[in-house]
Formats: C-alpha cells, structure tokens, sequence
C-alpha cells in the first residue's frame, strides 16, 4: 500500500461566473499529472472550463457527528430569515 | 487575437472575466477602487447601528441587531476576499481606508441618534444598497459577482427587519410617531446620494459600464429607489421628505427635487458628522487587535521551528 499515489479531490468550473464544483477523486503522483488526469477522466464532454485539484490529506473537514456544535445554534435565530418579518401586502415584495 | 481583444470579447459575450484571466491594468485597478470601497462601507457601516445593540428595546430586537451586524461583517470579508483575488493584500486596503486614500460610502458618516434610526438606516441604507447590489450580481468580474449573490441572498432580512421597526413607530404613539418621522427626514436625501453623482458628473461610471463592472447608471438606479420609496412611506403613512415628489406618468417613474450636491462633497471630504470618529474608532479596534495578530504569529513561528528541529 506504500507505494500507493496520493489521492486528489477534483473540483470542476463548469462555466466562467460559477464556483468550482466537487465532481470527484483520483490518485496521482503530483499536481501536474493530477490536473492530467481530471482532465482525462472527469471532462471528456466538455464539462468546464477550470479545474482544481487538491490533495486529499489537505483538506480539513468538519464532521457530521459534530454537526451540533457547528450548525445548531442556527436554528434558534428564524430572525435571520426574510421571511420571518410580516408586512403589509402593499410592500410585500421588498 | 490579442489578450486585449479576447478580454473585450468575454465582456462583450457576457462571459464573467476569472483572476488568473488576463485584464487590463485599468479594469483591474477600478475593481480594486470599487471592490474594496464596498467592502470599507459593510465593515464601517458596523459602527452606526452597532452603537445602538446594548440600546436595543427588547431581546428580541437586540437578537435581529446582533444579527444584522454579524452579517455586515461577513460581507465586508467576502468582499475583501474577492478583492484579494486581483493581487492586492488586505493590509493595505485598510491602510489605505485608514489613511483616507479609499473611500467608504458617505452615509455612514451620519450619526444614528434615535431608536427610529436604526429602522430607517434598515429600510432606506439597505433598501438602496440592495438596489445596487441586485445590478451588480450581474458585474462583469467573477468573484465580485459571486460575493454579491452571497450578500443578496442573506441580506434580504436587513431592510425588512428595519421596515417592521418603521412600521411600530409610525403607528405608534404621537412621539414615537414623530420619531419616525425626524429618521425619514434626516436619512432620506442621504440615502439618494448613496447612488453617486449624476451620470454626466460620475469620474468612473462611463468606463465601468463599458467594462460591465457596474450594469446599470447611477440615475436609473436612484430611481428604482425612488419609485419604491415613494410606495413604502405611504404604506408607514409618514409624510414624504420630498416636496417636490410627483408620479410622471409619461415617464411611468416619479420625478423628484433636487439633492443637496455640496451637502454629499462636503461629506465625502471630510466634513460630515462622525468621519473623524468613525476612522478614529476603526484604528482604535484594530489596535486593540494587535495583540491578537502577533499572537498567531508567534504561534505559526514557534510550530515552524518546532517541525524543523524535528526534521533535523
């Protein structure tokens, strides 16, 4: 297993305005040959027009088992909802 | 194709301009101006209604102010990211505000004085930067166009939650309502300037709507905000600050009176009520907040020594 390439996330900008999107991994001896390889296997029709590539071991994610800590006190606040205020119909467009 | 012709093309094509794309050095030296403009306006635009959150009347108020001013400076860092993204560092766009080089929009150097501002400052700053964020979702740039979809998206609340405090006031008792009345009138015409001179006195407008930075002029977007101003005061049943207010049906849009321009240069240069203090308290915090920066990098340096003792 040691000999094994390093694992890359793929993220893929379908067109000029959008963000780059996760579409997928690969393994890959470096950046180069990683952003060879996304192009061969992930955008063979066109898919974008930039791509991305990350190591894998290089991202820090959050995980779902702390999702508590990290997203709960979100739903005690409705007040940032627009939709929480009610107005009169005449402005009900604002 | 030269790289002057294929940029002009993107533009031309409604394709958005990317960072690493090549741009011309004028392009991205008024993005830098604007980008970081706007984003010097949500981080100052803190300062007014942040003075009234521990003023607040009820918890409940105190919690959407909160809020409110969390979101500002969300804002002031999506768009100090994208502005980054052009090649400039964040340190000296603050300098640069600091040493008042850049500019910050000219409203937040009025003072919020009544619970009734906080409302109006709700309703008519963020009703009118809205209206001009809603244009520029469409800016030409990337980034700048991504963040502003961000800003929009989550600052929907911010005029209503001020519009619902109008709306208590002014049908509330005779001096709330008063109250209500004197926010209006000191924060209407101010919120008009928010759209910058007049088309044919704007230094950067013509180019940047060539170059698609901005989409639509300063006039067509004051009175978008004029038209629907003009809808809501009626509804709080307030008197409307302009005399001269009158439905053009032939234009379909109301024609208005006239702003006080020497008012909004004076202002921009300096002279207004709370300039001095508003750039006064900005390098105050940040001061303050000195320790807190050579903390972490004492830190990354300490662990930057540390990994390569351990290399050794």
């Amino acid at each position: 297993m040691k000999d094994q390439l390093d694992l890359f996330e793929v993220f893929v900008r379908a067109r000029r305005g959008l963000d780059h999107k996760h579409v997928g991994s690969l393994h890959a001896e470096d950046h180069e040959q990683a952003l060879e390889y996304a192009r061969d296997v992930y955008t063979r029709r066109s898919e974008g027009v930039s791509i991305w590539v990350v190591r894998s071991a290089d991202i820090c994610a959050s995980q779902e088992d702390d999702s508590e800590s990290f997203f709960d006190p979100s739903d005690d606040k409705p007040y940032r909802h627009a939709t929480y205020y009610q107005l009169p119909e005449a402005v009900k467009n604002m | 194709m030269t790289p002057e012709q294929n940029f002009m093309r993107k533009i031309e094509a409604e394709e958005k301009i990317e960072p690493k794309d090549w741009m011309p050095d004028a392009y991205r030296k008024n993005l830098v101006r604007q980008v970081s403009q706007h984003a010097h306006s949500e981080v100052i635009g803190m300062q007014p209604e942040g003075n009234w959150i521990t003023r607040a009347p009820s918890l409940r108020r105190k919690a959407i102010l909160l809020s409110k001013v969390q979101d500002e400076g969300g804002h002031g860092l999506y768009l100090y990211s994208a502005c980054e993204t052009l090649g400039v560092a964040r340190e000296e766009l603050v300098a640069a505000m600091q040493q008042g080089i850049a500019k910050y929009a000219s409203i937040f150097n009025y003072p919020a004085q009544t619970w009734a501002d906080v409302g109006a400052i709700g309703w008519l700053v963020d009703g009118a930067a809205i209206v001009n964020q809603v244009s520029l979702q469409r800016t030409s740039y990337g980034p700048y166009s991504r963040a502003m979809i961000r800003i929009c998206k989550e600052e929907s609340f911010h005029q209503r939650q001020g519009f619902e405090i109008m709306l208590v006031l002014a049908s509330g008792s005779p001096e709330q309502q008063a109250m209500a009345q004197d926010a209006l009138n000191r924060f209407y015409w101010p919120s008009l300037m928010m759209f910058g001179p007049h088309d044919a006195e704007s230094a950067h407008s013509a180019r940047s709507m060539q170059w698609k930075i901005k989409r639509e002029t300063n006039d067509d977007l004051r009175q978008k905000f004029i038209d629907q101003t003009a809808e809501q005061v009626k509804v709080l049943g307030l008197t409307h600050p302009d005399r001269d207010l009158k439905w053009n049906a032939e234009r379909g849009h109301y024609d208005s009176g006239d702003i006080d321009w020497d008012e909004f240069y004076n202002v921009i240069n300096g002279n207004g009520h709370a300039n001095r203090q508003r750039l006064a308290h900005h390098i105050q915090a940040h001061e303050e907040g000195a320790w807190v920066r050579e903390a972490m990098s004492a830190y990354k340096a300490r662990r930057k020594a540390l990994t390569a003792q351990q290399a050794a």
